[in-house]
């Protein structure tokens, strides 16, 4: 089984601060991860692996040089080889051109790698939470795709996906070559050892730029190969005028709570 | 930009039941108001099995025209099927936009039909309008845990899509029914070309649904509810006002209650009419899937927390005897 994880770079939302003066995100000094999500598509393919020994996990990004050590991270935690596509050119894709992009350089990365069973993805970035390059990927390359995964596990040819739905999960089997993306899951991604941090720094990530995959058409990259364009940005307006409810018991809080949703005709 | 149609379409997504959702019939309202500013039609664009209701109910939402794809490959979603047809009906109609229910599912379809029409897509879009200087559809939308707001043009590519948040626009019938022209297609998908197949289903224990995504109202607990038993009266509180329960991802994993409650950036963005958050901090990720609310409950013992920030209503005080009581007035009311 040989399965490829895509992961991106991501700034720690949880951690962007709003400038409170001109309304604008704080991004200097937002420390960088790896996008939860992608977390949890590795974890799923270390999952698969820990089960069929002989598995192969190639984990890809796109992004600045500074993502190196997003998949030195990923290398500590299943990941066998990494690599990073980078160039100016792709600068300002949207995820049509990102999904392009990324596309093309897997079918890079099976001349060199041999063929991927499986595209293992996040179901999202939580910086653009647009959940769209997986499907996209999957499009380019006619594969079909799970969304919404939760594990997955080797059934014969398929793949046997639990896939998260309203009411529970369905166990979907789809035909491979495939690309799934996953949500979290009810465990937690495993950590690093000692040993396996200290191999993943010393690994060497190649970098892959334009001229390394020149089935790339630069006019389908970056922005001017984008066809959606950022207009605007704001910090959206915050609530005001909220009414704050304390009086002297909860018992009356609550009547009162009652009461003033109950006038707004909200219950 | 090629000439087409200025049609308006709306994906009308359905349920197994053959009835379409709310989200589907919820476009239609500001699908309306795009159309007649592009000055073009308001299409449905039903897919399905057994599709009568939601064309009837499409129409009754002020539809001008209905284009229906039925047949059994369409009963329950699946990519291939629906993006094919979606494809089909695409190159053959030719619409200016289309606007599609940012459900799971339509979150599946939309950038694989994006992609294989090679143009655009929007996700998730929390507001809607047309750009005055270009004419094309303004699609805004939250980033960045909803700490930022895009607004994204598609000015070269047709047709223009996006993704629309549930809940964000209300359904709003037109009482002129049956108006609706109603145009059949004929488009199967052959069994080999769905290339996914549901083997099996696992329901949630106590056959519980949780349909938080189409919710009218969710309470939600956090850390401060303490633990699995602390979510009875919120749940007390749910049953009363029949409501959905969510919960922040704190008290998910201390593991009180399954992820499928999750409410926030790991779990689902909602948009209930009534948000009712207790013992919830308020941390920015679980604000990001709630921010959409119409009216934001807090009840927290903590008067500096965050929550209260994005309250309508704030509560400073102990959910255990807040709740009990809010739930028995609730049921006065019930009964009266």
């Amino acid at each position: 089984m040989n399965i490829l994880v895509c992961i991106k770079q991501v700034p720690d939302t949880t951690e962007i601060k709003i400038d409170p003066i001109k309304n604008t995100l704080i991004r200097e000094g937002v420390p960088s991860i790896v996008n939860p999500f992608d977390s949890y598509a590795l974890e799923a393919a270390a999952r698969i692996k820990d089960k069929n020994l002989d598995t192969k996990i190639v984990v890809l990004s796109m992004g600045p040089e500074q993502a190196k050590s997003a998949l030195k991270e990923c290398l500590s935690v299943g990941g066998d080889k990494a690599y990073l596509v980078s160039d100016r050119a792709f600068g300002g894709s949207d995820t049509l051109a990102t999904s392009y992009i990324i596309s093309e350089t897997i079918k890079k990365l099976e001349g060199m790698e041999g063929k991927f069973d499986a595209i293992f993805c996040g179901k999202q970035a939580i910086d653009g939470d647009t959940a769209q390059v997986g499907p996209e990927i999957a499009e380019h390359l006619n594969y079909p795709q799970v969304t919404y995964g939760l594990e997955a596990e080797i059934n014969g040819e398929k793949l046997k996906v639990n896939k998260e739905v309203e009411d529970g999960a369905e166990i979907i089997s789809v035909e491979m070559p495939c690309v799934v993306t996953f949500t979290k899951p009810s465990f937690d991604p495993r950590y690093p050892s000692i040993k396996s941090k200290l191999a993943a720094n010393r690994a060497q990530i190649p970098i892959l730029t334009a001229a390394d995959i020149p089935t790339i058409d630069l006019s389908r990259a970056g922005l001017k190969g984008s066809p959606t364009k950022v207009k605007k940005t704001f910090v959206p307006p915050r609530k005001q005028g909220g009414v704050k409810i304390k009086e002297d018991t909860n018992d009356a809080s609550a009547r009162k709570l009652f009461q003033l949703l109950n006038d707004a005709h909200v219950i | 930009m090629d000439a087409r149609t200025k049609d308006l379409w709306v994906f009308i997504e359905t349920a197994k039941n053959g009835k379409a959702l709310n989200v589907g019939l919820e476009l239609l309202n500001p699908g309306r108001r795009l159309a007649e500013k592009q000055g073009g039609n308001l299409v449905a664009v039903v897919i399905g099995e057994n599709t009568d209701n939601a064309v009837q109910a499409v129409s009754d939402h002020g539809a001008d025209k209905v284009i229906v794809v039925e047949g059994p490959e369409y009963q329950s979603y699946t990519t291939d099927a629906y993006v094919a047809a979606m494809y089909a009906l695409t190159e053959k109609y030719e619409p200016n936009t289309i606007l599609i229910g940012a459900t799971p599912n339509g979150r599946d379809m939309g950038p694989r039909l994006a992609c294989r029409l090679k143009t655009g897509l929007t996700a998730d879009c929390t507001a809607l309008d047309i750009d005055e200087e270009s004419g094309n559809v303004a699609w805004t939308r939250p980033a960045f845990g909803g700490n930022l707001m895009a607004t994204i043009l598609c000015p070269e590519h047709r047709p223009q899509i996006g993704t629309i948040r549930p809940g964000v626009f209300k359904k709003e019938p037109n009482g002129d029914s049956g108006a609706a022209k109603v145009i059949r297609e004929e488009f199967h998908v052959p069994a080999e070309q769905i290339r996914t197949q549901l083997l099996d289903v696992i329901k949630e224990a106590a056959g519980e649904i949780v349909d938080l995504e189409g919710a009218e109202i969710i309470i939600s607990g956090g850390r401060g509810v303490g633990g699995s038993e602390g979510f009875a009266p919120v749940r007390e509180l749910a049953v009363a006002l029949g409501a959905t329960v969510g919960a922040s991802r704190a008290a998910v994993d201390a593991g009180w209650i399954p992820h499928s409650h999750q409410v926030g950036q790991t779990g689902k963005t909602v948009g209930p009419k009534l948000y009712i958050a207790c013992g919830i901090s308020g941390a920015i990720q679980h604000l990001a899937g709630m921010s959409g609310s119409n009216v934001v409950v807090a009840i927290n013992k903590d008067p500096e927390a965050p929550i209260f920030n994005v309250a309508d209503y704030s509560v400073v005080g102990d959910l255990f005897e807040v709740l009990p009581v809010l739930t028995a007035e609730v049921r006065k009311l019930n009964d009266a």
